[in-house]
């Protein structure tokens, strides 16, 4: 739980912002088909609200002062009706890429533990070094490659939605999620209405999940080296053969010993194919078509930046273009092992001390629980 | 609506609308109880219930979907009219569902044929506009592959089990599915057979037709004597369900899904939210309040209204919950494990 003090100063803050920038917050196409949500600081969360327009979502954010403001993905003929009497319409296809499922090694370097009992912070540990609890909370500050790796992930999303299930480029739009990753939508596609289960189908397909070795031309019995991929075929079958054969020198040699190897180890092939070419989407966000997702042009109350669009993904730069609160300065006692960048300015390690900063790098801290207000 | 040829008609006798066909033929259903020529169309349709109810295909007298003569044709279709009527007469569900299952993979025959049949184009239109008129899928034809947009395709593909119906095994590009004939006509087998019966079911029920008695007879106890399955039960748990419990025991953390799975399993072996709680209690994260909340939402009690069911088995194997045993026995989900048919 957050003290009073400093959830005033975070709604000061993100009021500011919504004051100031509301020209950021889109309302999504057909706004009143449309679910709303939000939470407030130490509050549950709100759902079921419909809005008509600009006006009524800019008043949402200056009545309520919201922590973090909500959307839904699906078209809805009762928004504000309990779930079941909405009348679910269709939805846009959704998906979540977070620096946090990526297995990053750089990813212990910059996560912190908070302990739950004595409220200790160290650099990520297991138990707590002070009062030996296991009940730890991880806080990470992502870094340049969690960035560049999540960027990674939605160049390849973007490649299967094109390439392998048609949507044209203009209906994808990418946007900063406000923290770790990249939030995709897919508007105007042939899968607006499809529901959870197929859902859960197709994000197994980009996830390159559930494969069997026929698919890519190794058959169980009287296995053929005819079947096998080729580096121009469209699809899984020609990342499968780039991934695997490397280079077109390579291929026959490697059919070779794949045949030799047999079937079952064809199939962990599989899996570990899998776990490089495929994309690593969070399954649940896109399956549910229930979901309420962050609003774009809102705060994001885990680090105070902005889940911002994404015109020119190579050059997006979270930490510079998602950095919107104002630079007045303000007193916070920092406990930060960790340095960190934002508006192209370093920052910590803070260990336990009194120092004055720029709101933008107090709000950070605070969200990440990092820091208090004097 | 389509209009069909009349060896079309004996290929897809489900198609045609079995009041006026009659009517066209200038007869009644009385005179099939009684007039002696009509009989041997009597007897045909006994003989494809029977089959059917038997559980295999019945084989018609045509010769890749051709007759010799007319009334051969005739008495293909003349046959299925009559086995509905004599199916409603019997008033027996179970004839029903086999003999809608039966023709429906007897018309999957000729679908099939009728796509591949890469010389007839006159064919290859018919089967796709059945296909399209029937359940509303649009296919086209590309070299010697049928494609259909990947959205169709997983409407009709996610209640299928086997693995190579997954969308990752297929060949996808820009937004379509390829498949051979065979695989695109197996896509609709379901709709296929759901058409078929609620043709049967929705036929008004005639009244006795005087000299039929015997048979309709006959077929009821056919019917009876197919007795439904029943199963025993061992009362072990699954091997993923065990797993799930063993994490949860040692204090590890089990993911949303395998709570979700668990919760679900459990729930649907009769065990009360109540019940289950306390399982929960040693996972890092526990908050008795929040796991109170969760179970009621998935036991239905709160929340929508709705009742979870556990995963199959092919979910949970791609949410790595799978640990699959000899035991397992080739089970689609974890609350078949243990059940053997008698």
């Amino acid at each position: 739980m957050m003290n009073e003090i400093n959830i005033k100063f975070l709604e000061d803050s993100f009021k500011k912002y919504y004051f100031n920038h509301f020209d950021l917050i889109t309302t999504p196409e057909r706004t009143s088909e449309r679910e709303f949500g939000y939470q407030k600081f130490n509050s549950g969360m709100f759902r079921h609200i419909s809005i008509k327009d600009d006006k009524e979502l800019h008043l949402l954010f200056i009545q309520n002062v919201p922590s973090d403001v909500y959307c839904s993905n699906a078209y809805y003929s009762f928004p504000n009706s309990p779930m079941n009497e909405k009348d679910w319409k269709e939805a846009d296809l959704i998906f979540d890429i977070d620096a946090k499922d990526l297995n990053l090694s750089c990813r212990k370097n910059h996560t912190v533990s908070i302990c739950n009992e004595c409220n200790e912070i160290s650099k990520d540990v297991n138990r707590c070094l002070k009062c030996n609890s296991s009940k730890l909370e991880k806080k990470s500050l992502p870094c340049k490659n969690c960035i560049n790796a999540s960027k990674i992930e939605v160049d390849k999303l973007s490649n299967v939605l094109m390439d392998d299930l048609g949507i044209d480029k203009e209906n994808i739009h990418v946007y900063f999620s406000g923290n770790e990753g990249f939030h995709v939508y897919v508007f105007n596609s042939q899968f607006q209405k499809i529901i959870s289960k197929e859902r859960s189908e197709l994000v197994d397909y980009i996830m390159f999940r559930g494969a069997i070795p026929e698919t890519f031309g190794m058959k169980k019995f009287k296995p053929n080296r005819s079947l096998f991929p080729d580096f121009n075929q469209k699809g899984w079958n020609g990342r499968f053969s780039k991934q695997v054969f490397g280079s077109k020198s390579r291929r026959s040699k490697i059919i070779s010993e794949l045949l030799v190897n047999g079937y079952s180890s064809f199939q962990k092939t599989l899996d570990d194919v899998s776990e490089k070419i495929g994309v690593k989407i969070d399954p649940n966000v896109t399956m549910d078509v229930h979901r309420i997702f962050r609003l774009p042009g809102s705060i994001n109350s885990k680090s105070g930046l902005t889940k911002i669009l994404c015109t020119d993904l190579t050059k997006f730069d979270p930490y510079k273009d998602a950095c919107f609160l104002n630079d007045d300065s303000v007193e916070i006692l920092a406990n930060c092992p960790i340095e960190f960048k934002l508006k192209n300015k370093k920052f910590g390690p803070y260990i336990n001390e009194k120092i004055t900063l720029p709101t933008y790098v107090a709000v950070y801290m605070i969200c990440k629980k990092l820091a208090t207000l004097v | 609506m389509l209009v069909l040829g009349q060896d079309e008609k004996a290929k897809y006798p489900f198609l045609a609308d079995a009041g006026e066909y009659l009517k066209d033929k200038g007869f009644s259903l009385t005179q099939f109880g009684t007039d002696p020529v009509l009989k041997l169309s009597v007897e045909k349709a006994l003989h494809r219930i029977k089959v059917a109810a038997a559980g295999e295909v019945y084989k018609s007298d045509l010769i890749d979907g051709y007759a010799s003569k007319d009334y051969v044709l005739e008495r293909e279709v003349f046959s299925f009219l009559l086995a509905i009527v004599l199916i409603k007469l019997t008033g027996m569900s179970t004839l029903v569902k086999r003999f809608a299952l039966a023709e429906a993979r007897r018309a999957e025959n000729y679908l099939e044929k009728d796509l591949g049949n890469a010389s007839n184009k006159s064919k290859i239109d018919l089967a796709t506009r059945i296909i399209h008129d029937l359940f509303n899928i649009e296919i086209i034809k590309e070299n010697d592959f049928f494609v259909i947009p990947v959205s169709d395709y997983l409407k009709h593909s996610v209640t299928f089990h086997e693995r190579e119906w997954k969308l990752i095994n297929r060949h996808v590009e820009n937004g379509k599915v390829f498949l051979t004939p065979d695989k695109t006509v197996r896509l609709i087998r379901k709709e296929l057979g759901n058409y078929i019966s609620s043709k049967i079911i929705n036929a008004p029920k005639p009244s006795m037709i005087p000299g039929l008695e015997v048979i309709v007879n006959e077929l009821i106890s056919i019917s009876k004597k197919l007795t439904p399955t029943y199963t025993i039960t061992t009362g072990e748990y699954p091997p993923c369900i065990k797993h799930a419990i063993d994490v949860l025991e040692k204090g590890e953390n089990l993911p949303h899904s395998g709570r979700f799975m668990l919760a679900t399993f459990l729930l649907s072996k009769g065990q009360t939210v109540q019940q289950i709680v306390p399982l929960f209690k040693n996972a890092p994260d526990y908050n008795p309040r929040v796991t109170l909340y969760q179970l009621n939402h998935l036991a239905g009690t709160s929340g929508s209204a709705t009742k979870y069911t556990c995963p199959s088995c092919e979910k949970l194997k791609t949410q790595d919950l799978c640990f699959i045993t000899k035991e397992c026995d080739n089970i689609i989900n974890p609350l078949q494990f243990g059940k053997k048919r008698k």
